[in-house]
Order: structure tokens, then C-alpha cells, then sequence
């Protein structure tokens, strides 16, 4: 057994590869400038679905430093344009550099004052550019991205890591909630993309967010939620899950009972 | 002319005997030849119209815009040489997004005047280099409010309520001054701007003109063309007042 | 993937948890597998997108076979960033052989191209696995094989990916056919080399974790290219 508290999160940096600890002795101090070996400050999971409107992301308001809670109130959630919008897992500064070099794109291409903008497929695309060309620097921008759109007419879910790894999915679910939260969106959404309602996309994120901060130490139940639909972005406020933290015994419906 | 044949107009790099740096000041005669641009501030935003002569009937409506977007809240309208104006407006750009690069918030207005003033007035110190033959209104929009600044080819830059280069300066500033700028709506303020630039066109010397219309509001701080209609109206409007200014002559 | 690593590392998920450095590949596995035949030529791959480390299904339909021109089929597996982005080099080669060229580049050239793209990377590889399928200038049925590097060989069959190892000898078996008799080549119809394909796919996805969802298969005939998608199990 490992008496260092420092190591006591093995397990879940098994399934969270790109996890880190700071306190850690052998934390990278030498050579900051060159580049991303240890990700700080972190977030965890970020959750996305397709339903009848559009597409609904959610993400908690975590930022971890290492096994503390250290930020309660970090936004992961962000809007590129009017019908994109940008959940991040991960390092949350170089989700900052990502916002930042984001935003400047949408302006350059605000200048010609042509009509046209850029849609998710677009951004998605450059988004992914960019962090495969950081990861072949390596010099990764430590981040698991999920990037959801609606442009006429037609949803888009994508995501894409630090590695520069894509996929487009109607769900999508990052760290731990790609073996907590993915096997229930799957269930729930998938083939029913055209017919779910926005109050069930809701229920069910509620449901996954709240699973997901019993079960992984680095969530928290207040989280924010993003939907795209043909009406553009739309940003909820932090809200936080109730939870239920009595003894075991006396709560139906856990474990083996059914009643 | 009594620069023409001293020798001190060849270069910005020589004074004259009188101080007088003769190459900055046949710059300001290429923006006084240059078809009238106006811009006005009121109290909801930022109005810039630029009277641009078309100098071809083949030409493509709307293109060869002098109003340019540099970030989103910056709208800049240049006369003079199109080019300079175009190379002066990409300078705004690289200083807009190298603020944004450094601390993160929108470049405010008497900042971006300030750059690009230095810019423009580098150009006016060295014999290898051209002043710019342009000068720009900057109309924007930021946590002080509208403001409209105005740089002049000698790099010399002030922030202004209403003002005008070009052709028709001296009218159209007349007719500014005429304006209550502080009670005016920026609606208004599009309407008025688009009557000046009727008003100051040359028929006579000038054949055709195309009418640009820009601006930045309270609303959204952005800086847009204004939309279709609007911009209709303005222009209906501003003829059909020429038309009874033709008639009480 | 256990032939080949680029450089000398003892990378286990264990040591990437922890966090000391950055690795910069992944395997998001999969299986491509082609048979060449007289005048046509079957390409097959499955659609599943795995996270690399640990037993995750990215997606089940992310397809990672793709046509390059109206004679040829590249299909890849391994690494799907470094797959995505040869990709697209090789089409952006392609577009320009185009418009310098006014034709479209033949098989053969297609297959150097790609080998001297892969080599080109040789000491950063792209992680890929793939597979080159068309007709060649006389109209046959070719697939060529490569390793992550750019050596490559014209062959008759060829399966590469996490179910390669797998599907490749029941290839030689049905294909080559190497049995205990000797080898005896007969000419397969395309329906015969469909149905071999299928058989594959469906018997890899039994057996390899990383293999399923989907199959697609891009049949190339002298007439262009047809493609046909079949369900496999998705546990």
C-alpha cells in the first residue's frame, strides 16, 4: 500500500490517462516554457446528446487542482458563434488559449462582411487541425473537446482530444463519463435522436451529471448546460443537482432492490 | 505653389527653410480629391457614410468597399488612395487582435487611434517611404461609449463629434455643426448622414456615386453595414429633400 | 498493433496514468482487409472506433475507408488522426496531379505516392495501417499492403488492422489457397470474393474486441466504385 496520500487516486488515473497530480515528487518543474507535460488545473467530464431540436451539452463547474476542488466555479461551456457551442475536459488554461485563438478566428472572419460565417462542421474541423498539429509538436493542448452545432437544419456532435483523435457521434461523453454516463445516453438516445424532447435531453443529463458526482471524486454537482437549436445558443446558468446522501438501507431502487 | 521647384517637396526626410514637410501635405491633397466620408457620433453609437465615385459603370455594385470592418466593434471609412486606406485598415486589424492577444478585451477606441496614428506617422519620417495618400475615420464602441476619431496622412489623430475629409469637407462639416448630435438617434443620425453626402455630391463634376453606410450601436456594439432598409429609407430621403432644395433655389 | 513501435518506449497505460510524459499516439484499431480479382477489386472495413486504452467504443460508425479516385480505394486503421491526415495529404497529392496532369492518377503511381508519403515520416511514422485497393493500368483487380513506414508489396489478398492477423490466414486459405494440397489458384467471381469477405469480417468480430457495428465494402470495377454496407455484431 501506498502511504502517500499524493498516489492515492491510481485508479482513477487508470481510466483517465491524461489525468495528472501536481503534488506529485517527479511534477515536471524544468522547462515550463516548452510546453504541456502536466496539465494543473482540470475538468472532468463533459456530456453531449442529439435530441429533436437541436443538440444539449453539460458539463460541472469544477476546475481541480490535483484531488483539491480548487475552482467551483469554472465555466466549461462556451459559445463559438451563434450556433456552435465548446464543452472542454481538461487542462483549463489551455481551454483558455483554445477560447481565445477561437474568438480571433471568428473575427478575422467577421471582416469581409460577406454574409458568411463559420458553421460547427467548420470550426470542429479547425478545432481538430490544431490540436493534431500541437500533439505532432508535442506540445499538446491538454484537452478533450466536445464541439455540438445546429446549421440548417442538420445537428452535429463531434469530438476531438489532445491527440487529435475525432469522431462524430449523437452522443458523446468524455473521461470518466465515457464508462459511467456513455452506456445510459446510448440507451436513451440512440435512435430516438428525432423524437426526444428537450425536457427528456435535460432528465437525462441531470440523471448522467448526478451519477457521474456519486462516482468520480473530481465533479461536483453544480453544473451548467448548453443547447444549440435552430434558434442558436443558449447558456444555462450554474444549477445544482440534489443529491441524496442518506443511509443505504432506508433508499429504494439502489443496488439489488427493486421496490 | 511655392514648394514646386525649392527641392524640399522631394522628400520627407528634408524641411522646408519654413518647416514645412511639403511631401505630408501633397499626401492631404490626394485625400482632398477623394469622394466625401463622414462620420457622426451620438449618444446610441457611431455613424460613418462614405460618398464613393464609381469610376466605371462595369464595376460590380458594392465592390471597392471604403468602409472595413478591423475588429468587432471597429468600423473604419478611409478617402484618399483606396489602396493606402486598405494597408492602413490591415495595420488596424494586426493591432486590434495583438490587443485582444494581450489582454484579453476588445481594443478601445483612443487606443486603436493611438496605434494606428504612430503607424501612419512613421511613414512620414523616412526618404525611402511614400506617406499614406489616405486618411481614416475609426468609429467605435467601447466601455466609454461611441467614439469616432479621425487620422490624418501626417499620422496627427482627434477624437471628433462629427467630422468629414474629402471633396465635400467643408459643406458637409457646415452642415454637421448644423446637428444636434447629443438628442439625435443613431436612426437618425443614418438619415441625416446619408442627406449630407446627397447634399455635398458634385453632379457637375462627378457622375456616380455609390452611397456606403455603416455603423456601431448601443445595441450590440458591433460594427455592421446598415441593414438594407434602413438604408433605403436614409437614401429616399435624402434624395427627396435635394429634390425640394432644387426647387426653393 | 505489436510489430512495429517508432521509437524505444516502454508505454503501458500504467506508466501514461502516471502523467510523467506525453505520448503522442493511440490505437483506435479496427480491421481493413481487400481481394483483388481478375477485373474487380473488394475493399472491407469494419466502422468501429475504439478509445485506444481500455475497452471503450468511441462510435460505431465513424468509417475509415475512403475512395480516393474512380480506380482506387484506401482504407486505414491504427491511429485514426495520423490515418485522417494521410488522408488528406494524399488527396490534396492527388488534386494537384489532377490539375497538372488533366487525369486521374493510376493505382500503381497512387501506391509509390502513398509509400513515399508514409516514408516521408519515417522517423515520427504516422501510426497507420493501411491498405491500397484498385485497378491497375491493365484493368486487374490490385491491393497493396504496407507496413507504417512505406515498404509495401502488390498482393492478392491482404487483411491489416487489430482482426489482420486473424483474417489474413483464412485469406490464404481461401484466396491463395495454400492448403495441404499445394497451392492451387482458381479465379474467384466477385460474388465468391464478397461472400469471403463477409465470412471475414463476421468471424473477426467474433473474436477481436476492437472489430465490429459495421462493414463496408468498396467494390471497384471498371465501371467506378460501388459501396455496400453490412451489419456485424456490435458487442
Amino acid at each position: 500500500m501506498d502511504r502517500f496520500s499524493g498516489n492515492f487516486d491510481r485508479f482513477s488515473d487508470l481510466f483517465n490517462p491524461y489525468d495528472s497530480n501536481p503534488t506529485n515528487a517527479n511534477h515536471a518543474i524544468g522547462d515550463f516554457t516548452k510546453c504541456t507535460r502536466k496539465p494543473l488545473v482540470m475538468g472532468s467530464t463533459v456530456l453531449g446528446l442529439e435530441y429533436q431540436d437541436g443538440v444539449m451539452i453539460a458539463a460541472d463547474t469544477l476546475g481541480s487542482w490535483g484531488q483539491l476542488a480548487r475552482y467551483r466555479n469554472e465555466s466549461r461551456i462556451y459559445p463559438v458563434g451563434n450556433f456552435t457551442v465548446l464543452g472542454a475536459a481538461g487542462d483549463m488554461s489551455d481551454f483558455q488559449h483554445t477560447k481565445h485563438m477561437l474568438d480571433s478566428l471568428m473575427i478575422k472572419e467577421y471582416y469581409t462582411n460577406d454574409d458568411h460565417v463559420l458553421s460547427t462542421p467548420h470550426i470542429y474541423e479547425y478545432l481538430s487541425r490544431v490540436l493534431y498539429h500541437r500533439r505532432s509538436k508535442l506540445d499538446p493542448l491538454w484537452n478533450t473537446y466536445v464541439v455540438g452545432g445546429y446549421n440548417n437544419g442538420e445537428r452535429f456532435l463531434g469530438y476531438v482530444d489532445l491527440l487529435g483523435t475525432t469522431y462524430q457521434s449523437s452522443i458523446v461523453a468524455t473521461g470518466l463519463g465515457a464508462y459511467f454516463a456513455q452506456p445510459i445516453l446510448r440507451n436513451a438516445v440512440e435512435g430516438r435522436e428525432g423524437i426526444l424532447t428537450e425536457a427528456e435531453a435535460i432528465e437525462i443529463l441531470n440523471t448522467c451529471m448526478k451519477i457521474l458526482f456519486y462516482r468520480e471524486c473530481k465533479t461536483l454537482n453544480r453544473i451548467q448546460r448548453a443547447k444549440v437549436t435552430a434558434d442558436g445558443v443558449e447558456i444555462s446558468e450554474p444549477y445544482a443537482l440534489p443529491t441524496e446522501w442518506s443511509f443505504g438501507e432506508g433508499i429504494r431502487g439502489f443496488g439489488t432492490q427493486t421496490q | 505653389m511655392s514648394s514646386i521647384g525649392t527641392g524640399y517637396d522631394l522628400s520627407v526626410s528634408t524641411y522646408s527653410p519654413d518647416g514645412r514637410v511639403f511631401q505630408v501635405e501633397y499626401a492631404a491633397k490626394a485625400v482632398d480629391n477623394s469622394g466625401t466620408v463622414i462620420g457622426l457620433r451620438v449618444a446610441e453609437g457611431i455613424v460613418l457614410a462614405v460618398e464613393k465615385l464609381v469610376q466605371s459603370k462595369l464595376l460590380v455594385p458594392k465592390s471597392n468597399r471604403s468602409i472595413q470592418t478591423v475588429d468587432t466593434h471597429i468600423g473604419v471609412a478611409t478617402a484618399g488612395l483606396l489602396a493606402d486606406g486598405r494597408h492602413i485598415v490591415n495595420r488596424a486589424r494586426d493591432e486590434a487582435e495583438n490587443y485582444r492577444d494581450i489582454y484579453r478585451i476588445p481594443i478601445p477606441g483612443k487606443m486603436i487611434a493611438d496605434r494606428v496614428g504612430h503607424y501612419v506617422q512613421a511613414y512620414t519620417l523616412y526618404s525611402s517611404v511614400r506617406p499614406f495618400g489616405a486618411s481614416a475615420i475609426i468609429g467605435t464602441f467601447d466601455h466609454d461609449g461611441p467614439q469616432l476619431y479621425m487620422i490624418e496622412p501626417s499620422g496627427v489623430y482627434w477624437g471628433y463629434h462629427g467630422c468629414a475629409i474629402g471633396k465635400g469637407k467643408q459643406v458637409a462639416k457646415t452642415e454637421i455643426e448644423k446637428l444636434s448630435l447629443d438628442e439625435l438617434s443613431v436612426v437618425d443620425a443614418v438619415k441625416q448622414a446619408a442627406r449630407i453626402i446627397y447634399a455635398v455630391h458634385d453632379e457637375a463634376k462627378d457622375k456616380e456615386f455609390e452611397l456606403e453606410l455603416s455603423w456601431v450601436t448601443a445595441q450590440n456594439k458591433r460594427h455592421e453595414f446598415v441593414p438594407a432598409d434602413l438604408a433605403a429609407e436614409a437614401e429616399r430621403l435624402a434624395k427627396e429633400s435635394l429634390n425640394e432644395e432644387m426647387e426653393d433655389d | 498493433m505489436d510489430s512495429f513501435l517508432p521509437v524505444q518506449v516502454s508505454w503501458t497505460p500504467q506508466t501514461a496514468a502516471s502523467g510523467s510524459d506525453f505520448y503522442p499516439y493511440t490505437n483506435n484499431a479496427g480491421t481493413v482487409a481487400g481481394i483483388s480479382g481478375g477485373d474487380f477489386c473488394v475493399m472491407a472495413a469494419d466502422t468501429r472506433q475504439s478509445f485506444g486504452v481500455g475497452y471503450l467504443i468511441n462510435t460505431r460508425y465513424q468509417p475509415k475507408m475512403f475512395k480516393l479516385s474512380n480506380g482506387s480505394v484506401l482504407g486505414t486503421s491504427g491511429f485514426y488522426a495520423d490515418g485522417l491526415t494521410l488522408i488528406k495529404r494524399i488527396n490534396q497529392r492527388l488534386e494537384w496531379y489532377k490539375h497538372a496532369h488533366d487525369k486521374e492518377m493510376s493505382t500503381p503511381a497512387l501506391a509509390q505516392l502513398l509509400s513515399i508519403t508514409l516514408y516521408s515520416k519515417r522517423f515520427f511514422p504516422y501510426y497507420a495501417r493501411v491498405l491500397l485497393g484498385g485497378l491497375d493500368l491493365e484493368g486487374h483487380g490490385v491491393v497493396y499492403g504496407y507496413d507504417s513506414i512505406g515498404s509495401y508489396e502488390p498482393c492478392l489478398a491482404r487483411a491489416t488492422g487489430s482482426g489482420g492477423s486473424l483474417i489474413q490466414p483464412f485469406l490464404d486459405n481461401q484466396i491463395y489457397r495454400k492448403t495441404p494440397l499445394g497451392i492451387l489458384q482458381a479465379p474467384h467471381t466477385l460474388d465468391q470474393v464478397k461472400a469471403v469477405m463477409r465470412d471475414s469480417f463476421t468471424s473477426a468480430t467474433e473474436r477481436d474486441i476492437q472489430t465490429g457495428d459495421y462493414l463496408e465494402l468498396f467494390i471497384i470495377t471498371a465501371q467506378g466504385v460501388d459501396v455496400e454496407k453490412y451489419d456485424l455484431r456490435k458487442d
